[in-house]
């Protein structure tokens, strides 16, 4: 635990990574599929010019920075909050409501609102389980995941019923109009503004954190409970369920930034898991913010990657998810195999 | 005594973790019939060298010898079926279940029936052979924690072992109970092929009811030899090494008379204190403590001082009563790697937790790593900058570091619970000239203690919990031994 | 109109069978201290085996793959709790995205991404003569398919293991006091193990269940949040046999709303129908409130600390 350093903890984490790539790979080879045209297909589609760059990768990288973020704050504050992707819906369901219904014309109030409302949403969201675990002493892990299924049936019933479009044919809602939109970041390319705030939003979540005495207080709290309790006299309930909110509010800005910045419209099936995804950018990010802009970054490669690959050699899209939960099994593997190596290194040592 | 080879015999054990060395040459020789004493300071080594002779961890080298014999465990279920018991320091029992539920976890045959009476006669059986006054249908968890130590024993003695060992069995037991408790070990080892090894870290119950002692110092065997002709003094010598300067126990200070201010400082008044299962650890306690003077505090384990403590410290609420306490009391708990600071953290942090309930707005790191600064260098805090991890520091400079954040400048009132605990005699010492210099600058102390010598030593007035009451008792180690059995 | 009482019950046993393995197995890790996250993998793994399975050997042995493949998720996640000390509910979490993924791809790369999905027979309605014709709960009970039958002999047969056999007083006790486990000469680790294995088998089980005995096909994340609120159920059920046959109970009847709601006419939106077993089950743990009885050493790792990084 004591001071493994940076370049240690850099060199493992790639270490993981092409592991795991390795092993799927491997996997993809034995299944009867031509590994290079894959990694090619992959390749061209996650960096392969400026359309996959910006408008595959990147784009698929804003959710799951968001995202990393929201875990990442309720993680370092002791809360394993497992239900960003509820969250995540309920600030999509929100934005999208008040999208298409807020009596506002023009861009500068209306991207205010919808983010105000996807905030709220995905807080309110997880100030149920918040709620839940002051009040009844209900676990978070158990009660956001159970919140995860009541939220996707939430957003069904929506595009079913109050928030449908007009002709009542598919479950999905209007689009949204120009000003209910995030601008373009790029010209031409579907990259949009959400991805700057995403950076804004986990700089400034880092700096939170180190800078103030609200931040330090979670950290402590994710720490040492009894240290926190008993040294600092810090209400370590209070705190972390405050960190639970905060990680629904930012959970609940992706929302706001995929439906006004790229689906336009609130449909079943808005995310692929992102919620679930997050889970291993925030901790193959180490929590760090640096961290998970890149494991975020890597991920929206890994996902339009795999998305080139199904077009291009046939190869099932859905083994992205496979190559993350391997990914975070080998993160979660990392400290036993850094005590194992640790340990081997020191009896070379001294031989 | 020469040609029969000693029952148990380990022959320079030595155990290393990581860089630490927790045994570099243990020898203990154990004779049939006998009640073997195992003394030393705490981090000496005892714990690991009974581990040892349990199987329950493997040394890097020496020998264990079993009536001559040189055996190797790879578990200590090799050492029970060979015949050693142990009774550990923490309890080996499941709270939540019947201590016949516990003795059943000694069988080996997992598809095996489980009969609850059965197994309720089994426990009834071995207690009355061994004369012991067990219960079987008792939840462990609601048993007096001398009731528990028996069942403890009860389930070492399912397996019919020759060999008894337990680790600081008196160090929660009353002055009666643990009379009591080598009144049974004699009898255990009257009976021929057995022998009992004690660990304690009382010199005079070890001369007086052991038949041989052996002490550890810093992980080596320094002194082996018959009880009878010892003198706690020998002893005492052996137990330390070099003797430091010391008053320890012996300079009563009492308060400069009619110097005490006439409003106390910290004030509880009537406090109940239930737990979650409406059972009251703490029953209509009163206590003042006034600025410039020490408070003592003693009590067997449970006997409410826990509470006690942290009530007066502000860390409990109280279910009923008044308190009264200035903004700030210092407290200085007894698991500092739990409650006080955080292992991985640097001292800079470490300190910042201090206030950091109540602080609001930014963190200025410059201003606290001033503090910082100033503080270690003010207690002497050796091997640490304020950008040094706890992990890196000594276990007394850890409590040196606790001292100096809880006490800092100008203390007004501090709360501390058992502070020499795993610290070597000068390092507690050190502690303790800490809480004689707050004193001296005004501020109103309480320690707790589990070695009463200690308490005489330092405290102007003592309470003593028992069965979650408490109760001024005069300032000598008979009074207050009667009072922590509740006489 | 009258309420369709004999099959509404019927709707509820058929709803609560797939849920009782899965939460029976977790009883059992839950008790040995060990939080199995994982168990929504196990489950969809198992569904995806057994159809397999089915197709080529019939569905008894169907579920026996299906058994198969949710002790080889068990596995994976005993690997990492026990031998690596992770984490137990990023570890879970992980599996279940891994079973879930793993499933997917794999049935993705079965059907050739076409809509063909696989279709099998499922296991036949067993009525038992007489037992059958008792009115009410007759047919409910005792007019149903195998697995359901496996489940009347299971939960006593869990109950005896945990209560009255010495392996159950030791497992217990792994989960309570470890410290305890191990001063009588027991490793816990090696008895939870039993324990993972024993409870990704059940979920493997309970996730055959519903191909062969329900739906007769597969679709990606069918298991539809089944582990988590088995997770939930053995809470629920204050982590005793009796309790989780009450909570999988409770469970079956959430899932039956649907049927009662088609049955009766009633006009209520498909999607809240879906969620009542989610939002039954909160409710039904913020009403039961308090841990009271929970596994004392439940979650931890024995000598690693919980930290995330």
């Amino acid at each position: 635990m004591i001071g493994r350093s940076r370049p240690l903890q850099l060199l493992s984490l790639t270490v993981v990574v092409v592991a795991a790539l390795s092993l799927v790979s491997l996997t993809i080879a034995l299944a009867g599929f031509d590994v290079s045209t894959a990694a090619r297909a992959a390749l061209d589609g996650a960096f392969g010019g400026s359309f996959a760059i910006f408008s595959a990768t990147l784009k698929r990288t804003t959710p799951l920075l968001f995202l990393g973020v929201a875990v990442a704050v309720a993680f370092r504050a002791g809360v394993l909050n497992i239900g960003a992707e509820g969250q995540f819906l309920a600030g999509a369901a929100a934005a999208a409501a008040v999208g298409l219904h807020a009596p506002v014309e023009s861009a500068v109030m209306m991207l205010p609102l919808e983010f105000a409302a996807a905030a709220t949403a995905g807080m309110g969201w997880a100030a149920i389980a918040a709620w839940l675990k002051a009040r009844f002493g209900v676990t978070e892990v158990v009660s956001t995941l159970l919140l995860n299924f009541v939220a996707i049936n939430a957003v069904g019933f929506l595009v079913r019923g109050p928030l449908q479009e007009p002709t009542f044919t598919y479950p999905q809602t209007l689009p949204l109009g120009e000003s209910a939109r995030l601008p373009l970041l790029v010209d031409s390319q579907r990259l949009h503004w959400g991805f700057v705030i995403a950076l804004l939003v986990a700089i400034g979540a880092w700096w939170v954190f180190q800078n103030t005495a609200a931040g330090f207080r979670a950290r402590i709290s994710g720490i040492s409970r009894s240290a926190a309790e008993s040294a600092g006299l810090i209400a370590v309930g209070r705190v972390q369920a405050s960190a639970l909110l905060a990680s629904g509010a930012i959970a609940g800005i992706a929302g706001f930034s995929e439906v006004a910045g790229v689906t336009y419209r609130l449909y079943e099936g808005l995310s692929p898991g992102y919620g679930y995804t997050a889970i291993a950018v925030a901790l193959l990010g180490r929590l760090h913010p640096i961290g998970i802009i890149a494991s975020a970054v890597l991920f929206g490669a890994l996902g339009s990657g795999a998305d080139s690959m199904q077009r291009n050699a046939g190869i099932p899209a859905e083994f992205a998810s496979v190559l993350a939960a391997v990914i975070l099994l080998g993160v979660l593997a990392l400290p036993a195999a850094e005590a194992l190596l640790a340990r081997k290194f020191r009896v070379a040592r001294a031989l | 005594m020469t040609s029969i080879p000693p029952i148990l015999e380990l022959r320079a054990i030595e155990k290393r973790y990581g860089r630490t060395i927790a045994l570099a040459d243990g020898s203990l020789a154990v004779r049939a019939g006998t009640i073997h004493v195992l003394l030393g300071e705490n981090g000496a080594g005892k714990t690991t060298l009974l581990r040892v002779a349990a199987g329950l961890l493997a040394p890097d080298s020496g020998e264990v010898l079993l009536d001559g014999i040189p055996v190797t465990w790879n578990s200590g279920a090799q050492a029970i079926e060979a015949g050693v018991g142990a009774v550990q320091q923490h309890s080996s029992l499941v709270p939540s279940m019947t201590v016949a539920e516990n003795v059943a976890l000694t069988e080996r045959r997992y598809f095996r029936r489980f009969s609850p009476t059965a197994a309720a006669r089994r426990v009834r059986v071995i207690a009355e052979a061994a004369g012991l006054n067990v219960v079987p249908d008792a939840v462990v968890g609601r048993l007096s924690v001398a009731a528990q130590q028996k069942a403890e024993i009860v389930k070492a003695l399912a397996h019919e072992p020759r060999i008894l060992i337990l680790d600081e069995p008196t160090a929660v037991l009353s002055p009666a109970d643990a009379r009591d408790l080598f009144g049974w070990l004699k009898t255990f080892v009257s009976s021929e092929q057995r022998a009992v090894i004690v660990i304690t870290h009382r010199i005079r119950e070890a001369l007086e009811h052991g038949d041989t002692i052996t002490v550890l110092r810093t992980g080596r065997t320094v002194l082996s030899a018959n009880a009878g002709v010892r003198t706690q003094s020998e002893v005492l010598d052996a137990i330390l090494g070099e003797q430091p300067s010391i008053g320890s126990g012996g300079s009563v200070k009492p308060s400069p008379a009619g110097t005490l201010p006439a409003e106390p400082c910290l004030v509880i008044d009537n406090v109940c204190v239930a737990d979650s299962s409406g059972n009251f650890r703490l029953k209509n306690a009163s206590v003042s403590v006034f600025p410039g003077e020490i408070v003592g505090v003693a009590g067997v384990e449970g006997a409410g001082q826990h509470e006690l403590l942290r009530v007066l410290a502000g860390r409990l609420v109280p279910t009923s009563g008044d308190v009264s306490f200035p903004e700030s009391v210092g407290f200085v708990p007894e698991d500092r790697l739990r409650d006080a600071l955080i292992e991985e953290l640097s001292l800079l942090e470490n300190f910042a937790l201090r206030g950091a309930g109540a602080r609001s707005g930014f963190l200025s790191w410059k201003s606290v790593a001033q503090e910082t600064t100033a503080a270690i260098k003010g207690y002497a805090v050796l091997g640490g900058t304020e950008v040094a991890t706890v992990a890196e520091l000594s276990g007394g400079n850890q409590q040196r570091f606790v001292l100096a954040r809880e006490l800092g400048v100008s203390p007004i009132a501090v709360v501390a619970e058992n502070p020499s605990r795993g610290l070597d005699v000068r390092a507690a010492i050190a502690v303790f000239d800490q809480f004689r210099a707050a004193r001296a600058a005004g501020a109103a102390v309480v320690v707790f203690s589990t070695d009463i010598d200690e308490l005489l030593g330092i405290a102007d007035r003592i309470f003593v919990c028992h069965a979650g009451q408490v109760r001024a008792v005069p300032r000598d180690a008979v009074s207050i031994g009667a009072a922590m059995v509740g006489l | 109109m009258t309420i369709p009482i004999d099959g509404f019950l019927e709707a509820v046993v058929r709803g609560a069978t797939p849920l009782a393995f899965a939460a029976l197995g977790e009883l059992v890790a839950e008790r040995s201290g060990v939080i199995n996250l994982g168990l929504e993998g196990a489950i969809v793994c198992g569904a995806l085996a057994s159809l397999v399975a089915t197709v080529a050997f019939g569905p008894s042995a169907g579920l026996l793959a299906g058994g198969s493949a949710g002790l080889c998720i068990g596995l994976i996640f005993a690997f990492f709790v026990l031998v690596l000390r992770a984490q137990q509910i990023i570890v879970g979490a992980a599996v279940s995205i891994l079973g879930l993924g793993l499933s997917a791809t794999v049935h993705r790369a079965l059907t050739g991404g076409g809509a063909s999905a696989i279709h099998v027979a499922t296991l036949p309605e067993l009525r038992i003569p007489f037992l059958a014709d008792i009115p009410i709960i007759g047919p409910a009970l005792f007019s149903q398919s195998l697995p359901t039958y496996i489940l009347y002999a299971l939960f006593p047969l869990v109950a005896y293991a945990l209560y009255r056999t010495i392996g159950g007083v030791v497992l217990r006790a792994a989960g309570e006091h470890p410290p305890a486990v191990i001063a009588a000469g027991h490793s816990p680790a090696k008895v939870q193990f039993m324990a993972l294995c024993v409870c990704g088998f059940l979920a493997g089980v309970g996730g055959a269940t519903l191909v062969v005995a329900q739906t007769g096909t597969f679709s990606d994340g069918m298991s539809a949040g089944r582990g988590f609120i088995a997770v939930a159920v053995v809470a629920l059920g204050r982590w005793r046999p009796v309790g989780v046959l009450l909570g999988v109970l409770l469970f079956g009847s959430a899932s039956a709303l649907q049927f009662l709601a088609q049955s009766l006419g009633w006009n209520v939106p498909y999607n809240i129908v879906l969620a009542a077993p989610y939002v039954l089950t909160l409710l039904a743990m913020a009403a039961l409130r308090g841990s009271g009885s929970a596994p004392a050493a439940l979650g931890r790792a024995l000598n690693r600390s919980a930290s995330l990084v």
